[in-house]
């Protein structure tokens, strides 16, 4: 075999998508979006400073469910072995798919198996990545989202920005108008007198996705974590419609990421406080549910895991790269990353955005498409992602290896603009003369600017960089011209 | 042409020819343990602040509690488990004892009333793993008012000590259901609502 870790399948939605930058300015032009995000980001960002700081442990946690998930990818294959033994004599039945396009099959012909035309859905990042819904909606299986902000998404044919709050680019307004036009064209209609009170709207989708749940016979869901000595799948969520999906019906089928597998039931003692608290700001989410197989007499019976590779072996084989794999999908990197507050999730192209979106997508798809060459680069690499990340996540370190990839994949080629920038710069710095000269170059520049402060976009090489940032003008005088002027400023 | 299953393991082989089959884990912190009194309340306060209803009754006075709490719900109908103790059973309503109810019938009534596993006082969750009176899983989650009732013996104070004590459960395959609150979302705008699918009332009977 030529490629022993192949990459993950880039999925139709995202193929030929452009660059981030020109994904970010159509959404930094979207107003209503960066107020929507403004609030969402600073509220959840706060809340989640405030639980943490009640944990004095906190930094002990995070080294311990760092290391606990290093642990797991160095001896991955001892677990999900071990993990899949457990799972088996649970009575659940175990599937492997290398890629999307196998984990899609699979689960299709579980589903057709059991001769229906629908399935309610648990939210999942998993069935995301691998687009799941669409492969069963082209062989005519309706799969229904039940979680709130998915219907939203669903109902709206939108796509989801964010890892928690997928429609936390959305407002009041335009929830209740998806849920008036569409809810009616799917099952039941929206109340007639619904406000944009969002106690109402949550209603209607209760109203709505009930008989969903109590005539749904097959359910898919993801998993946050599987514990491999005991073979238990466990999936947390606020609004119980998780716990609708993985109780109701008869037929429960799990899409999980390798990465996924912990240790032992122990470790759910650490995770179990990372989670909530990194994820929603919460001492505790709602609700968990944690399930070892069928159980006895309680929910469904035919029970099965489909453990997905897709490109997460290729992140395996890179010894630095690998710690994306960590990742609890929390979203706390999202909620204060300073490009995500104003870009949005859709900028980056991938069902994972924000910070761990730019690591992870890259190192899962490779890096030959525009979008995930430039999603290393859609980062001020200030830091603020690696200090909230749950699992210690280095997302700046990664992003700056990730950066090198990319232009050493360009070494062959003319120099971009960047790299001549680059070259000329460090002619400048190489020498004070050399400075010296190009600063007297640019303060005479600046005079000729008159009283302006702020360039706008300027055209030739600079023009991708100016077109949606301001360029200030150069200063009239350099610190040294001042020194020399006024003696070190004694006069 | 080889399986799924033998490629996704011989590439993870591949993968780590380079790495260290040794990690060394930093231990987890130890958890924190308060005295029985502060822990209760830690428990009680932080159930309240996720807008459970919290009573707490002597040992001989929960059924009439949970009579009590049925009437202010205006409820009509109760469903519980066959083997719910005597001294936790309605009295007023006639409650619907499951056999085996469909989501549907379930669908119908208006209240459950379940015992519980174990509390965490940090976190103020309860977990059930339904064995005993705490009932099937669709029964605690269907109808729109769950009673709950724990003793305070039940309640321990941080996560890993309420893993530890689930270890038997979880190894006998029984599901669990963490309950913090009743459901809630915060998806539209991020303001809190609390109700959306699962049970839109909470009410927490702490028998000390």
């Amino acid at each position: 075999m030529s490629n022993p870790n192949p990459l993950g399948t880039t999925t139709a939605t995202f193929v030929g998508m452009p660059k981030f930058p020109t994904m970010a300015k159509d959404a930094l032009a979207n107003t209503r979006q960066r107020r929507n995000l403004l609030h969402a980001t600073h509220t959840i960002r706060a809340k989640r400073a405030a639980v943490v700081d009640e944990v004095p442990e906190w930094q002990d946690l995070r080294r311990n469910g760092a290391d606990t998930k290093d642990e797991v990818l160095a001896n991955l294959e001892q677990y999900l072995v071990q993990l899949e033994q457990k799972l088996t004599e649970q009575g659940a039945t175990v599937h492997w798919a290398r890629d999307a396009e196998e984990a899609n099959r699979i689960v299709l012909d579980l589903v057709k198996a059991q001769g229906v035309d629908e399935v309610v859905k648990v939210k999942s990042m998993a069935t995301q990545e691998i687009e799941l819904n669409e492969a069963l909606e082209a062989a005519g299986i309706h799969a229904w989202e039940t979680d709130l902000a998915e219907l939203i998404v669903q109902l709206g044919d939108d796509r989801s920005s964010h890892i928690l709050v997928p429609a936390i680019h959305r407002g009041r307004a335009e929830i209740r108008e998806i849920f008036r036009t569409r809810m009616g064209q799917v099952g039941r209609p929206a109340p007639d007198n619904m406000t944009d009170e969002p106690r109402e709207l949550a209603e209607a989708a209760r109203l709505h996705l009930r008989e969903k749940f109590l005539r749904a016979k097959v359910a898919i869901s993801g998993a946050n974590f599987a514990v491999a000595d005991t073979g238990t799948l466990v999936v947390l969520e606020s609004e119980g419609n998780g716990r609708m999906c993985l109780t109701l019906p008869e037929t429960l089928i799990s899409v999980v990421g390798i990465e996924k597998v912990l240790p032992k039931w122990e470790d759910l003692g650490t995770f179990m406080q990372l989670l909530p608290r990194s994820s929603t700001g919460e001492r505790m989410n709602p609700y968990t549910t944690m399930w070892t197989g069928p159980a006895a007499d309680d929910g469904p019976q035919n029970v099965h895991v489909v453990l997905v590779d897709n490109g997460r072996t290729h992140v395996l084989a890179d010894p630095v790269g690998r710690q994306a794999l960590r990742c609890i999908r929390c979203s706390a990197c999202l909620n204060v990353c300073p490009v995500y507050e104003r870009a949005g999730g859709h900028a980056y192209g991938s069902v994972y955005p924000g910070p761990i979106g730019a690591v992870l997508t890259p190192q899962l798809r490779g890096t030959s498409s525009a979008i995930d060459q430039s999603l290393p680069y859609a980062s001020s690499l200030c830091g603020a992602c690696y200090e909230v990340c749950p699992v210690r996540i280095d997302i700046p370190t990664l992003l700056v290896k990730l950066r090198t990839q990319v232009v050493d994949e360009h070494r062959d080629g003319r120099p971009s603009v960047e790299a001549r920038a680059m070259k000329a710069a460090a002619w400048m710095f190489s020498d004070s003369s050399h400075l010296t000269k190009a600063q007297k170059a640019a303060t005479l520049g600046s005079k000729l600017l008159g009283k302006r402060t702020a360039l706008g976009a300027i055209p030739g090489p600079a023009a991708a960089w100016s077109g949606a940032r301001d360029v200030p003008v150069p200063p009239k005088e350099t610190f040294r011209q001042w020194w020399d002027r006024t003696n070190g400023g004694n006069e | 042409m080889s399986t799924a299953r033998e490629e996704i393991l011989d590439r993870i082989r591949r993968a780590q020819t380079d790495s260290a089959a040794t990690v060394s884990v930093h231990e987890a912190p130890a958890p924190e343990t308060l005295d029985t009194q502060p822990m209760l309340e830690l428990f009680v306060e932080n159930l309240v602040d996720y807008r459970a209803v919290v009573h707490q009754v002597g040992a001989g006075e929960v059924a009439g509690k949970v009579d009590e709490i049925l009437r202010n719900h205006d409820c009509r109908s109760v469903v519980i488990s066959p083997d719910l103790p005597d001294d936790v059973r309605p009295g007023e309503l006639d409650p619907t004892v499951d056999d085996g109810l469909s989501a549907y019938d379930l669908d119908k009534l208006d209240a459950v009333v379940t015992t519980s596993a174990v509390g965490i006082a940090r976190t103020g969750t309860i977990v059930l793993d339904h064995t005993d009176g705490q009932a099937r899983r669709a029964l605690s989650l269907v109808p729109d008012v769950h009673v709950c009732v724990i003793r305070a013996d039940q309640v321990v104070t941080s996560v890993p000590q309420a893993t530890a004590v689930l270890r038997p459960s979880v190894e006998q395959g029984r599901p669990l259901t963490w309950i913090s609150g009743p459901s809630a979302t915060s998806d539209i705008e991020l303001n809190r609502v609390e109700g959306v699918h699962g049970p839109r009332n909470l009410e927490v009977i702490l028998v000390r």
